[in-house]
């Protein structure tokens, strides 16, 4: 546009200079300050990049709330956002971009609806649907990902998914991942740089899964309200109602578990047994609140914000701390490090990860383990050697064949020193681990 | 077992229950209702929006009124940093704006807005009054800050005092002088108290019968014996060949621990037991003195807890009656809870039992103590049974923290130390300490306060000349760190001289690189942090910042100062 064609119809004072808006902001991005890396480039360049970068996060929720609204106000001009979610009434206490009249409705799209109208200039594309209906294409448009999901699950498939991307020749194809994650009053807001640094695999044993209570105790000697509620949910449920299918949003579902708890408690002279406890034992929820996801998601945003611009050093980098932990029950602490990444990483190490086992254990307890242990966390494994096949999930016609193997002593099936392949439906990479027996 | 379901007890969870599910598994309904009682003041200035980010998250949990104080009328630039804003707000009060739209939020909430320079604000008689929380957003000048900090000090309001400027944070909360805490909320291991180094006669009699020929028992016996009993039995044991006494080092534990091993069943199907297992497992964490933690102490020592008059506290009453429980008996009152064991369901809710009683009958004790105290008082409203009992569960981890004032800086009379100047200096030459940032704000208040002063109020960087502030700025903070040092009577070696005043020099000139600006994340981390804090001061649960707490943005790491 000339400079010159705007002769009786200007803009009201203020409109006339775009950047008006962005005064603060481009205080950072145009000044030079003392821990900006000297090759960088401020001002034009910087504004561009920001304003041309696609930026994809997933997780709609108390924490993706907050990184939508940080995102936008940050100066990130087209952000895509996925969530297979629709608003229930306990998100309203902190996922401020839903009122009550959205219940019901899909997270990604409400809330890429109200930021956009807030912020003006923003193109926010949401999807409604899960992060793995996506292909790789649909990933290599983007300069970062940023992720606020509740399931490890999800994270770990992003992850991978990003890792396997990565094609040594076109650094275009390393996607920085950005992750935040939050429960009660802690968090945490991490940096991975797919194939370079630690990936959420490599960090799989810093979020331990909680053990579970063994069938035998809920079945026989329960001694914790607990106990009593996970019988209703995993046993009583069973027996009683096998044709319905449980769903844990439905209250007279919840209230039924809720009763069918109580008696056994009364029946056992446990107590402690509340609607609440039910809810939240079978629904497994997690704390939440407004504050937390605040900081963990600011952090977030601003580790993508100083990525995308370099006005600052970022998290991330090789030989950099990489994690922040975030604790504020008592007083306020962070500690942040530089996580290592891990040689036998399934995902982006080349070494299969040692496993002690017992040669008398059975294949069946090492299939069992595999849920539990904070590196694997595999809920369906299936289990080959080199040579041959331990045990299928599916098709049925081999798990029928290899289900005998299952009582069978680990020492009668596999040598020691020789290597284990494990995968599982709900992972694309192949976790490599190679046995020794202890002694 | 009947089939019939019994008759609904409850009839689901309320609306309200529902709504806040996720923080009530925090702060429980007593928390809440704190925090719908409460009235937070925010005092907002600058480009406004830490203050706004921090409201936001404690509108969404349900506080019960806010009102915001801004002179300031929504500009465009206000658009591109503050959420609570729309396009129509421009030429409109912020106050009334930002209100507005953080109201939207949450209809249990009341919000309020004043439009008026805070100046003649805080010159009306009891403008302060109805604020049970004052939050301060700088930049304001010392004589505002002083009036207000001393109004907390005087009605033991809490004041924040908060700034936010670029890639950093840095807020003061300034507490009631005896700021106390029962609910802390430990982790729920840290409330478990077994009394294996006192164990009451009733505790012994059963661990004696319930380990009685322990060896004829059958598999099963043996595997589910709790394993309170089996640390109790095989202490009976070391003590008759130890003079009596418990294990007390580390190797002496070491070997207690092959003791018990000594006792496992390998010959059964599972070869092993978890029962010892458990057992093993917990001498290292259950095999303590009963020694009273520092913060105990503190409160038990305090004057407050000493000298009770009819208007003390409840807490105070009841601290002053279980500290003459402590030093009657050698131990605080017992919790009563037991964690999960590997046992049968009777034995366990058996020795469940024990620890209850127990525990009943010692809060009984306090409570009477309690009860003679409010009579020599002569208090007329009686404390609750139940405040008792959940002091007395929690009596090992009470908090007391002093509020102290929050820090105000005047152009002439520099920052006064006082007794933390020497643990400041330590601070100056520990990389990990944001100490340095401290500094930086106190000089940035002071930049601001010399302006003010001459009728031309601006913060650093705000200007023509950025690399001139930057100099000022970078001279102010040097002087203030010279003066810390006079103070401490102290003098860095040439070589840390010179680190502190390099890092000193560059955290001023990033600093004035912001020109005043805040960017939004830094500002919703800002919101998140004090409104955290905020919900802890409002509460009395969990445990608040004591008293200054810094994030650097730029290296992403935070610290707490004790000034
Ligand atoms: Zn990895």
């Amino acid at each position: 546009m000339a400079d010159t064609a705007m002769p009786d119809s200007s803009p009201p004072l203020g409109a006339a200079d775009p950047r008006t808006r962005w005064r603060y902001l481009d205080n950072i991005l145009t000044r030079k300050g003392p821990f900006v890396d000297e090759d960088a480039i401020l001002g034009e360049p910087i504004i561009d990049r920001l304003s041309t970068m696609k930026v994809l996060f997933s997780g709609a929720g108390g924490l993706g709330c907050e990184i939508l609204k940080n995102l936008a106000l940050s100066g990130f001009k087209d952000i895509h956002v996925i969530d297979m979610d629709t608003i229930d009434v306990s998100n309203l206490n902190r996922q401020f971009l839903f009122r009550h009249v959205d219940v019901g409705r899909s997270k990604a799209a409400v809330a890429a609806e109200f930021v956009q109208k807030r912020v003006k200039g923003v193109t926010i594309t949401p999807y409604c649907g899960k992060i793995q209906d996506k292909d790789d294409e649909y990933y290599m448009q983007f300069g970062l990902v940023v992720c606020g999901l509740d399931s490890i699950e999800a994270r770990r498939w992003i992850n991978a998914t990003l890792v396997g991307m990565v094609d040594g020749e076109n650094m275009d194809s390393m996607k920085p991942l950005i992750d935040g994650g939050t429960e009660g009053f802690k968090g945490q807001a991490r940096v991975v740089l797919p194939t370079m640094t630690s990936c959420i695999e490599c960090q799989l044993d810093m979020h331990a899964p909680r053990p579970a209570v063994p069938l035998c105790t809920l079945a026989t000697i329960p001694r914790q309200p607990q106990h009593c509620i996970e019988w209703a949910h995993i046993i009583a449920w069973e027996e009683e109602r096998k044709d319905d299918t449980l769903d844990t949003d439905d209250p007279e579902h919840i209230t039924w578990l809720y009763q069918k708890a109580l008696s056994r408690a009364t029946e056992y002279g446990i107590h402690g047994v509340t609607y609440a406890m039910t809810q939240g034992v079978v629904k497994n929820i997690i704390p939440a609140i407004a504050s937390t996801n605040a900081i963990v998601a600011a952090a977030c945003c601003n580790e993508a914000f100083k990525l995308a611009t370099s006005t600052n050093p970022c998290l991330g980098f090789p030989e950099q701390n990489n994690y922040m932990m975030y604790s504020g029950d008592s007083g306020v602490y962070t500690y942040t490090f530089e996580h290592m990444k891990k040689e036998d990483c399934p995902v982006c190490g080349d070494l299969p990860k040692t496993l002690h086992l017992y040669p008398n254990s059975t294949l069946q307890e090492l299939l069992d383990s595999f849920a539990e242990r904070p590196e694997a966390q595999l809920k369906k494994p299936t289990i080959r050697t080199q040579s041959t096949s331990l045990y299928y999930q599916s098709p049925a016609s081999l798990e029928e064949k290899t289900r005998p193997n299952l009582v069978k002593k680990l020492s009668e099936l596999v040598g020691d020193g020789e290597e284990l392949a494990v995968t599982d439906p709900a992972f694309q990479v192949t976790f490599r681990f190679k046995v020794a027996f202890k002694k | 077992m009947s089939q019939s379901t019994p008759p609904p007890l409850h009839q689901g969870p309320t609306a309200k229950e529902k709504k806040y599910d996720r923080q009530l598994r925090l702060w429980a309904a007593s928390g809440q209702a704190a925090l719908e009682d409460a009235h937070v003041l925010l005092i907002n200035s600058g480009p406004g929006v830490v203050g706004v980010e921090t409201l936001k998250n404690l509108v969404l949990p349900g506080v019960g009124h806010f009102t915001i104080l801004d002179s300031a009328v929504v500009r465009e630039e206000d658009l591109g940093v503050n959420f609570f804003l729309q396009e129509e707000s421009v030429g409109a009060e912020r106050a009334a704006e930002t209100c507005k739209y953080l109201q939207e939020l949450n209809p249990d909430v009341e919000g309020h807005s004043i439009s008026e320079p805070v100046e003649e604000f805080i010159a009306r008689p009891d403008t302060l009054t109805p604020y049970s929380l004052i939050i301060v957003v700088a930049p304001v000048v010392p004589d505002v800050l002083s009036k207000i900090s001393a109004h907390g000090t005087a009605t033991q309001t809490p004041v924040f005092y908060v700034h936010n400027v670029g890639f950093y944070i840095h807020f003061s909360l300034q507490l009631p002088p005896a700021f106390t805490i029962v609910d802390i909320h430990p982790e729920p291991e840290a409330l478990v108290d077994l009394r294996l180094y006192k164990p009451w006669k009733e505790l012994l009699v059963n661990a004696k019968k319930w380990t009685w020929r322990m060896e004829n028992m059958s598999d099963h016996q043996h595997g589910h014996i709790p394993y309170v009993f089996l640390l109790l039995h095989y202490l009976m044991e070391w003590e008759r060949t130890h003079d009596g006494k418990p294990p007390r080092t580390y190797k002496e534990k070491t070997e207690f621990r092959e003791l018990i091993r000594s006792g496992i069943r390998t010959s059964n199907p599972e070869g092993g037991e978890e029962n010892f297992d458990e057992a093993i497992g917990a001498v290292l964490k259950s095999l303590n003195e009963p020694t009273l933690s520092s913060t105990v102490k503190e409160v038990f020592n305090s004057p407050e807890c000493e000298d009770l008059t009819e208007d003390s506290p409840n807490f105070w009453l009841i601290a002053h009656a279980v500290s003459q429980f402590h030093t009657k008996h050698q131990t605080l009152p017992l919790p009563g809870a037991i964690p999960d064991m590997k046992a049968v369901s009777a034995d366990y809710a058996f020795l469940q039992g024990l620890y209850k009683t127990k525990a009943r009958e010692e809060a009984d004790e306090v409570l009477h103590s309690v009860r003679a105290l409010e009579k020599s008082l002569e208090r007329p409203n009686p404390i609750l049974a139940a405040e008792v009992d959940a002091f007395c569960k929690q009596a090992a981890h009470i908090r007391l923290i002093r509020g102290r004032p929050i820090p105000v800086i005047s152009p002439n009379e520099g920052v006064a130390w006082g007794e933390r100047a020497k643990a400041a200096v330590n601070a100056l030459t520990d990389e990990s300490s944001l100490i340095l940032l401290h500094i930086a704000f106190l000089t940035f208040d002071a930049f601001y306060a010399q302006r003010a002063a001459e009728g031309k109020a601006r913060v650093p960087g705000d200007g023509a000349d950025v690399e001139d502030d930057e100099r000022l700025l970078t001279g102010l903070a040097q002087d203030i760190g010279t003066n810390l040092l006079t103070q401490a009577e102290r003098e860095l070696d040439e070589e840390d001289a010179d680190s502190v005043k390099t890092r000193l020099g560059n955290i001023c000139a990033e600093l004035t690189r912001a020109g005043g600006a805040e960017l939004h994340n830094i500002a919703a981390l800002g919101g998140g942090l004090v409104a955290q804090e905020v919900i802890k001061a409002i509460t009395r649960q969990y445990v608040p910042i004591d008293n200054t707490c810094l994030f650097d943005g730029v290296r992403s790491l935070s610290s707490v100062l004790l000034l």
